[in-house]
């Protein structure tokens, strides 16, 4: 067995080099199961997993994908369903594609992680040997971060930070909002699932009020000052929606210390805001497998190898997509689908002996800042100093000042990207 | 202790050199993607509809990089990723994508 050349049980928490020397002893055990395909776990059917799952089986791993969701619900392109341009179904894709991928999808939630006997425990007490685990879980809301925002408060205020029945849900509120309403949002501080996303939300909300609602406003508060495509979103709001959206930063007051749910009362150090709508994003961590597999650190998200996304904490477990601390790279699903990919190959690399080679990774983003209305930013990364760092003289947003036609453009591509990324990642 | 560590080792060593005998043969280095292009097919896949890559001219994509990066070409995006790339890697990732069957 690999897991037995690995390290011995219950030795301290290995150095880099020691995981580094655990992982190449495994590479040379692996193949040793004469006639059987090694086995790869992947934890996660999202953007990250089912990629990797995809690439994996398609370069002949023996693939488990563990995921307890009969159907993914994609967030890129959600905030168009919080704003009612968009319905839920454009969002949900099956997993059928996955079971014509050649792998073999388990329908489960995966309970735990015995990184020494290399094996995922499932909810239904089955328990899963691998030779290498990739775990992909997205984020978890953090329900302790804000005071008065647990997991009961998503009823009244909705988070919609996971694609699903939160976006419906703060789609139908907002639906609801009396004319004149007070809609609140708030944005947090850095790191959190798709840095533009609040800002887009934002802008949607916004238009959604202008076109619909006569004399709503929008409050944003903001846990930072300065955050993605900001001179962007600043020029498109200052021409479309003056008198709508109001966005109040962090040296203004704008970070939200306290919520009450019941009275729709959102709280900063400075000013309290009655709400008819109000959508609270918290603060996010590695999602909880990967908490349990002990490969998140005290900031709750989980460092990895640049090269190989393995966790630098945990011998034999890579950690990609949101969950993974990935440097310049940003939390995206264009980020989740590259690493899922280069993390495959790198698995496939280790299992077959071959060294991993050193990855460029390329992340693109697009934002609506209304219908018609594109904005983007890309980077190109590469491995530095044990990070993602962005290569130099690459990467950046779209021209400030853009033509009406170039912003058309934009707006079609992100649609382009999104069906084009949704079947690469589902099949 | 030491002894005893000393008899996991070699066990650990004697697993390893008979698990390490039959391995197969690895595929060649060659068929692995280049640096960068697992991240193309995010918005360029087969059915794109901004272009599939696979089996284009190498010649065509090296020469549609070089001209992004250089700026000579209009672009949205690509000129941003394009810099990314000097001219030896943007050659690896065009020949790997004209390698890979008919668009």
């Amino acid at each position: 067995m690999c897991a037995t050349l690995s390290g011995p049980a219950g030795t301290p928490a290995p150095t880099r080099r020691a995981l580094i020397g655990g992982a190449a002893a495994t590479v040379l055990a692996c193949p040793a199961r004469a006639g059987t395909a090694p086995r790869v776990v992947v934890v996660g059917a999202g953007f990250g997993g089912a990629t990797a799952a995809r690439y994996l089986a398609r370069g002949g791993a023996a693939v488990s994908l563990v995921e307890a969701s009969p159907t993914y619900v994609a967030c890129p392109f959600s905030n168009e369903v919080v704003a009612g341009l968009r319905g839920i179904e454009a969002q949900t894709f099956g997993y059928d594609g996955l079971g014509r991928a050649g792998l073999t999808l388990l329908p489960a939630t995966a309970s735990a992680v015995d990184p020494d006997a290399r094996r995922v425990s499932l909810a239904d007490g089955a328990s899963l040997p691998y030779d290498r685990l990739i775990l992909s879980p997205g984020i978890d809301l953090r329900f302790d971060a804000v005071p008065g925002y647990d997991a009961q408060a998503v009823t009244a205020m909705p988070h919609a930070w996971k694609a699903g029945a939160q976006t419906v849900l703060l789609a139908r509120q907002l639906a609801a909002l009396p004319e004149g309403g007070t809609v609140v949002l708030s944005a947090p501080a850095n790191p959190y699932r798709c840095p533009p996303g609040p800002y887009e939300r934002a802008s949607l909300i916004a238009h959604f009020l202008k076109t619909r609602k006569p004399r709503a406003k929008l409050i944003l508060l903001d846990a930072k000052d300065t955050f993605s495509k900001q001179k962007l979103f600043e020029e498109a709001w200052a021409t479309l929606y003056p008198d709508v959206l109001e966005h109040v930063p962090l040296s203004s007051g704008g970070q939200v210390t306290a919520v009450d749910p019941a009275a729709m009362v959102v709280r900063t150090d400075f000013a309290e805001y009655k709400a008819d709508v109000a959508c609270i994003i918290p603060p996010q961590r590695a999602g909880r497998i990967a908490v349990l597999a002990g490969c998140a650190d005290r900031s709750g998200w989980c460092p990895i190898d640049p090269v190989t996304f393995e966790s630098q904490r945990v011998a034999g477990i890579h950690v990609i997509g949101d969950a993974a601390v990935a440097g310049a790279m940003p939390k995206s699903a264009f980020s989740a689908n590259a690493q899922g990919k280069v993390c495959a190959q790198a698995v496939l690399d280790l299992l077959a002996g071959r060294a991993p080679q050193t990855p460029k990774l390329i992340n693109t983003c697009y934002s609506l800042v209304a219908p018609g209305y594109g904005i983007s930013i890309a980077g190109v990364f590469h491995p530095a100093n044990g990070l993602l760092a962005d290569v130099p003289g690459a990467g950046g947003t779209s021209p400030l000042g853009a033509p009406a036609a170039q912003r058309a453009q934009e707006a079609a591509q992100g649609e382009d990207w999104y069906r084009t990324i949704t079947r690469d990642a589902f099949g | 202790m030491i002894r005893a560590r000393r008899a996991r080792l070699a066990a650990a060593l004697a697993v390893l050199g008979a698990n390490a005998a039959p391995a197969a043969e690895p595929p060649p280095a060659e068929i692995r993607p280049p640096a960068g292009a697992a991240s193309c097919t995010g918005c360029h896949a087969a059915g794109a509809a901004m272009g599939a890559l696979d089996g284009r001219p190498e010649s065509e994509i090296a020469g549609a990089l070089a001209a992004f990066r250089s700026g000579e070409r209009p672009a949205t995006i690509m000129n941003r990723i394009a810099r990314g790339f000097d001219e030896a890697e943007s050659r690896a990732i065009a020949a790997w994508f004209a390698g890979r069957g008919t668009p």
